[in-house]
């Protein structure tokens, strides 16, 4: 553990969090105030103010940026040129030859580097390869000078089978460094170096095109650091959810987009490790949608094939984090069919929803929560507008309940069931799609609205257990907090098992697993532990898709490894196949240095905490739940004592989130402050 | 009978989730690449009396749509009437005769009674597309079969697994006819575990919510598909709309056929009226009644996609007059071009005669060609012999919103184009360019989207090309003034010596040599509205980046450019003519 205070911030679109813990005393401080987006910094400086961190005191900062992500969705990206193959420009427009939606002929594209920014050069490898047309030198120069002609800061040079033989990249590379004015220049093969051109272009593009932005970001923030007094390192979050030093991180600028949702998902990991419960589906739902994404013994799944949004595939390691459209804004109407529908269409955050006060005159999910008694009708005394319940109850009359023929209150159930059956579906497809059944999974859920659907939906899935983490509302910051060192290595093999070389694959995991302990060795950070974790993504020869199977060790036997793979076939789909053999892909490694950084007991400070239930009881209010009128006891989420154990219905109201316990279910808590709901457990 | 609303979207939320389970597990199970990475199959639930569509999942092939409804109809006539033997729980029949409700051999269907307390409650049914089901060419796309049995082997309704058992007679038997068998049982595998997986799933759903109520929802939902379906319908202004499409040729004999239509709204229902379309032809470019009726309702679902794929979304769909036109195949009528050309030429003819009706909703014309180009031979640095598939996408129409899309894929698929790298890999081929068909959009207020510009040469070893693309005699049509897309263009450069072939678009082994080129040029798609209208500035910029020359600026657009900005009152006068 770090001998000074530590500090995990993490940059939402709305929020800034900021958790803050010292070794020393064991305290815990919270942060929490807006963000500012025009220059994330001052948010973070604003954060650190309020905890009243004293950052000459401060051993490590660990920071979660949207910068990355948010500059490639609104594509607010820093001038950047693309020198590639001689005749190959138009990959980054032409793209797979897809369309944004199955039905409807109507979709709208536009390239990362628009088409007179994309400049070509003779050169060409074969896939084996050997060398067909050689770099033509002086070609490569012209491009670059044109291109800082036309103001570009960044380059990115995409040649086609880099990935075999970089030697051609590599060479401009070498020239680009004497003539490019700044370090903003990607070699496509550097980040990614697997064949399909359009993927690794397209990663490149978002690498160089989000570096000088992100460079900027990070050396004014360590700028404001160190004038704060800050000596120590800053490290920021990476999209698999491991960290990597400031000074380095703009040269794999890529590697930051998703960082935020890969935050929350390692704060999960580590609340599910240390509650006991490894294997969880983490639910966060926010205003606009909810994020998914699965844990499997206390390891996030990481894909290095997640498409960020349409036809913009950032191949490198993130946290498989999937985004289900639905939040707690989705608007509900009746179809032309009479029929229930809800979203995809959403509020969104202006004009939002009715209870927001800000214009918003279509019924959403929160509004139907709010009606329910689920969320505290005393809210709406705080929102601009003179938004009432009545407002609510009216609007939810005449746009649902009348076409509908039920009351608004049995509106605004239907509501929330057809939401969950449609979020359950969705989480259900996630979680299949990685293999997984979600029935032996636990719910971790969080963010704003998760809490508050999460037992429903756990009903739903046959999710036995919902898991609340002490501070749902922060839980992206408490993912910088406690977030591993991890770097991750992938090599393709791409053989078929019977004449694989057993020796040779176990030394290609090695020799990942020995790069990856130096990287970490590297990193001016304390560790308690180094774990490695090996992988191979295998498929019966023909196949496409991969399944990964995962090795206890480098070395493996042939006939075993035949038979784990058929094994998670099996699982997967229960069929088997002894007449075809099996082929291996990939082999990877992932190093992951342990931080023993915090003692999540002193989240919810137990000095805060009453002896009995009674005394964390606030009030009552009558809430509904299928058709029927529960008063329903309001519990303060913090005072509740640590080994309480009761039946639903309940509301646990904090001030980050409102969990919701329907009848039926029961609630038990634990010494680390999470709240359990045992669906189905009541007595 | 009245279930509440809320049950009925929830179990039509259950329906829809189980048929979205079946295509993933389809899917990820599956071997041939058409399948697992292209998504050419599509799964659903089809209804115990009728085989009416109950639900289909959304990741399933468009030009799906509506034919595993026909073939589960077929089958269960076929099952009454002794010609088919009758079920028993855990038997799948096995089915891929295009006159059955189908579309061309290589989709082969599969079909599955479920049962509830020994009675079949509904059919799973599942269409994935095969590699090879044999014939004359591998792949089964031959551009001049003019029968049947030309094209493949050709499956009744025969219960392939029977009570959960494979029949491995039958399994033989087609394995023996058909090219790369040996990875065939891990297909049929996955196309069998996607409807078990159905099954378990549904028998979740009759579980929580009972049978009878669950059947009664079907029903319900099945009449208020069809009143969503007629709501929308009212858009569409009463009246006989028309539009002709025009497929080049049908490979054999070098004449266009026509699809004539005649789109009539009469009250709440839709008449799409083929009478007048071209006799059945020799060559592989009919279509069987099953894509026919499809093709109609994708173009629909194009058009709306709010409605859910339901058989009550078709009911007040009627296509009519398709008798004795090539849009009706009958044995022995070759049809391997019905799902991939034929159906996209069909979806062109209801956009045409829409857009002008529903001008908000409708795009001018897209590509709508799979560009088909194969390339076969022996490579001898690798030893072995081998069938390479380019499919291409094109341009999409402009439309009310913005320009068209380009580089789309085909109207009736949903499949990513395989990347260039990768064909290098596999094949003796190396690719010149790979790039934007410049030029290739309709002019249009708003443009449409560019096609596709490649040129791949034969490496080593000797090939034949073939080619089944279409639009090569007229571009994807513009729609409300707009200009039609820019034609298929193909060449093939065989010793020096440029050969274009005859039918444009279509032709079968080409032999082709070291150093030999094929170069294709895909369709842009159709403008939409006065090109004359087009923002100046819009212009420009294409013209900046290289999309259209100057001199198109000028003709198609009456834009003058003078040091790349547009020339307000050069072009003011020019657009005034």
């Amino acid at each position: 553990m770090e001998s000074g205070q530590v500090i995990g911030c993490d940059v939402g679109g709305t929020f800034t969090d900021l958790i803050l813990m010292d070794p020393a005393t064991g305290e815990v401080r919270i942060a929490k105030v807006p963000s500012t987006l025009d220059d994330q910094s001052r948010g973070v400086m604003n954060a650190v103010a309020e905890a009243e961190a004293s950052l000459p005191d401060t051993a490590l900062i660990v920071h979660g940026t949207t910068t990355t992500t948010n500059a490639v969705l609104e594509r607010k990206l820093a001038r950047t040129g693309i020198i590639t193959t001689k005749g190959f420009r138009d990959v980054l427009e032409l793209g797979r030859r897809t369309r944004p939606q199955a039905y409807g002929m109507k979709g709208d594209f536009k390239p990362l580097i628009p088409r007179d920014l994309r400049l070509e050069v003779p050169e060409r490898m074969d896939a084996e390869g050997r060398v067909i047309t050689p770099l033509d030198e002086d070609a490569l120069r012209a491009a670059a000078q044109q291109l800082l002609e036309l103001g570009c800061t960044a380059l990115v040079v995409h040649f086609l089978h880099a990935y075999r033989n970089p030697a051609h990249e590599l060479r401009a590379g070498e020239i680009l460094r004497e003539i490019w004015p700044n370090p903003y220049v990607t070699l496509g093969h550097a980040l990614l170096s697997e064949s399909r051109e359009y993927e690794r272009g397209v990663t490149a593009a978002v690498n160089a095109s989000v570096q000088p932005i992100l460079d900027l970001y990070v050396q004014n923030l360590a700028g404001s650091l160190e004038s704060g007094g800050y000596g120590g390192e800053l490290l920021v979050m990476n999209g698999n959810g491991g960290m990597v030093s400031a000074r380095r991180v703009a040269e794999e600028a890529a590697r930051t987009v998703m960082s935020g949702p890969a935050s929350g998902v390692m704060a999960a990991a580590f609340t599910g490790r240390a509650a006991g419960i490894p294997d969880l589906l983490t639910y966060d739902m926010g205003g606009t949608s909810t994020d998914v994404a699965l844990i499997r013994d206390a390891q996030p799944a990481v894909s290095n094939e997640i498409e960020v949004e349409y036809a913009m595939p950032i191949h490198v390691p993130m946290v498989d984090v999937r985004t289900v459209g639905a939040g707690g804004g989705s608007i509900a109407r009746v179809n032309a069919a009479g029929l229930l529908e809800v979203g995809p269409e959403s509020a969104g955050a202006t004009p939002g929803p009715i209870c927001y006060g800000r214009g918003g005159t279509e019924p959403t999910i929160s509004d139907a929560n709010l009606l329910l008694g689920r969320l505290d009708p005393a809210r709406l005394k705080s929102v601009e507008g003179g938004v009432t319940l009545q407002t609510v109850r009216e609007i939810f009359a005449k746009k649902l309940g009348e076409p509908l023929g039920l009351s608004p209150e049995e509106a605004a159930e239907a509501v929330i069931q057809l939401a969950n059956v449609k979020m359950a579906g969705a989480i259900r497809m996630v979680s299949v799609s990685l293999g997984a059944d979600p029935r032996d999974f636990a719910l971790f859920a969080f963010g704003g609205a998760g809490p508050l659907h999460a037992a429903s939906l756990a009903r739903e899935l046959g999710v036995p257990t919902v898991l609340t983490p002490a501070r749902p509302g922060i839980t992206n910051a408490l993912g910088c907090l406690v977030a591993d060192l991890r770097h991750d290595f992938t090599n393709t093999v791409g053989q078929p098992l019977d004449t694989l070389d057993m020796g040779e694959l176990a030394d290609t995991l090695t020799a990942q697993a020995e790069e990856g302990r130096a990287l970490i060795a590297r990193e001016k950070v304390e560790i308690t532990d180094v774990q490695v974790l090996h992988s191979l993504d295998m498929q019966f020869i023909g196949q496409t898709h991969l399944l990964r199977v995962t090795l206890e060790g480098p070395e493996i036997s042939r006939d075993a490894l035949q038979a784990a793979f058929e094994e998670v076939y099996w699982n997967r789909f229960q069929v088997r196949l002894p007449a075809i053999r099996a082929a291996v892909v990939n082999a990877n490694t992932s190093i992951i240095g342990t931080r023993n950084s915090l003692d999540p007991a002193r989240l919810i400070p137990a000095e805060h905490r009453k002896p009995t239930l009674a005394e964390a009881l606030r009030a009552t209010r009558p809430v509904i739940f299928d058709g029927q009128t529960y008063e329903t006891p309001l519990y303060q989420r913090d005072l509740l004592p640590a080994d309480a154990t009761f039946d639903g219905p309940a509301i646990l109201e904090q001030m980050d989130t409102t969990i919701l316990v329907p009848p039926g279910d029961r609630v038990t808590t634990d010494a680390i402050g999470n709240i359990l709901i045992h669906v189905g457990a009541a007595e | 009978m009245s279930i509440d609303p809320i049950t009925l979207s929830v179990i039509q939320a259950g329906l829809q989730q189980v048929c979205d389970e079946m295509d993933l597990t389809f899917s990820r199970a599956a071997f041939s690449p058409v399948i697992a990475e292209a998504n050419d199959r599509s799964d659903g639930i089809y209804s115990a009396t009728d085989g009416a569509l109950i639900a289909q999942g959304n990741m399933g092939l468009p030009v799906f749509v509506g034919t595993m409804q026909y073939s589960t109809r077929v089958l269960i006539e076929g099952i009454a009437e002794g010609l088919v033997a009758a079920p028993k729980p855990g038997d799948i029949y096995i089915v891929n005769d295009p006159y059955l409700g189908g579309t061309h051999l290589m989709d082969v269907r599969f079909a599955m009674p479920y049962y509830r307390d020994g009675e079949i409650f509904c059919w799973l049914s599942n269409t994935g597309h095969w590699p090879d089901t044999g014939g004359a060419v591998p792949g089964g796309f031959s551009a001049s079969a003019t029968s049947v049995e030309q094209e493949g082997l050709r499956l009744p309704p025969v219960r392939l697994f029977k009570e959960g058992e494979l029949d491995w007679e039958i399994y033989r038997i087609i394995c023996s006819n058909i090219r790369v068998a040996d990875q065939r049982i891990g297909d049929v595998q996955a196309q069998a575990a996607a409807l078990k997986v159905g099954a378990a799933r549904l028998d979740e759903l009759l579980g929580r919510y009972g049978d009878s109520t669950v059947a009664d929802a079907i029903t319900e939902l099945r009449g208020r598909a069809a009143q969503q379906m007629r709501t929308y319908l009212e858009e569409i202004p009463e009246g006989t709309h028309r539009a002709s499409a025009w497929i080049d040729s049908d490979g054999v004999v070098d004449e266009p056929l026509e699809i004539r239509l005649a789109v009539t709204r009469d009250g709440t229902d839709v008449t799409f009226d083929l009478a007048g379309s071209s006799a059945p032809c020799m060559g592989p470019m009919n279509s069987v009644l099953a894509t026919t009726l499809s093709s109609v309702y994708l173009a629909m679902r194009h058009i709306f996609p709010e409605v859910p794929i339901s058989a009550g979304a078709f009911e007040p769909l009627h296509v009519t007059g398709y008798e004795g036109t090539f849009l009706d195949a009958q044995y022995p009528r070759p049809v391997s071009g019905c799902a991939a050309e034929v159906s996209q030429r069909i979806a062109e003819a209801v956009f045409a005669a829409l857009a002008p009706a529903l001008p908000d909703r409708v795009t001018a014309a897209p590509a709508g060609s799979s560009g088909n180009f194969a390339l076969g031979g022996h490579d001898p640095e690798k030893k072995r012999d081998f069938v390479m598939y380019q499919i291409s996408g094109g341009g999409y129409g402009g439309n009310a919103d913005h320009d068209g899309l380009s580089n789309g894929c085909s109207t009736i698929g949903i499949s990513k184009a395989p990347p260039v790298e990768i064909m290098e890999a596999q094949f003796p081929v190396l690719y010149h360019h790979y790039a934007l068909h410049e030029g290739s959009g309709g002019a249009g207020l708003h443009r449409g989207g560019f096609g596709l510009d490649y040129a791949v040469e034969l490496r080593r070893g000797q090939a034949t090309a073939s080619f089944v693309m279409d639009h090569g005699r007229t571009g994807p049509q513009g729609a409300l003034g707009g200009a039609d897309g820019t034609v298929n263009k193909v060449r093939v450069i065989r010793g020096g010596e440029v050969h274009v072939p005859p039918h444009l678009s279509k032709e079968q082994d080409i032999p082709l040599s070291p150093g030999d080129i094929v170069h294709v040029r895909t369709p842009g798609g159709g403008g939409y509205g006065d090109p004359l209208q087009r923002d100046p500035e819009a212009v420009a910029e294409d013209v900046r980046l290289g999309r259209y020359t100057e001199a198109a600026a000028r003709e198609a657009f009456g834009v003058v450019l003078a040091g790349g900005q547009p020339d307000l009152a050069a072009s003011k006068a020019l657009r005034a003519g």
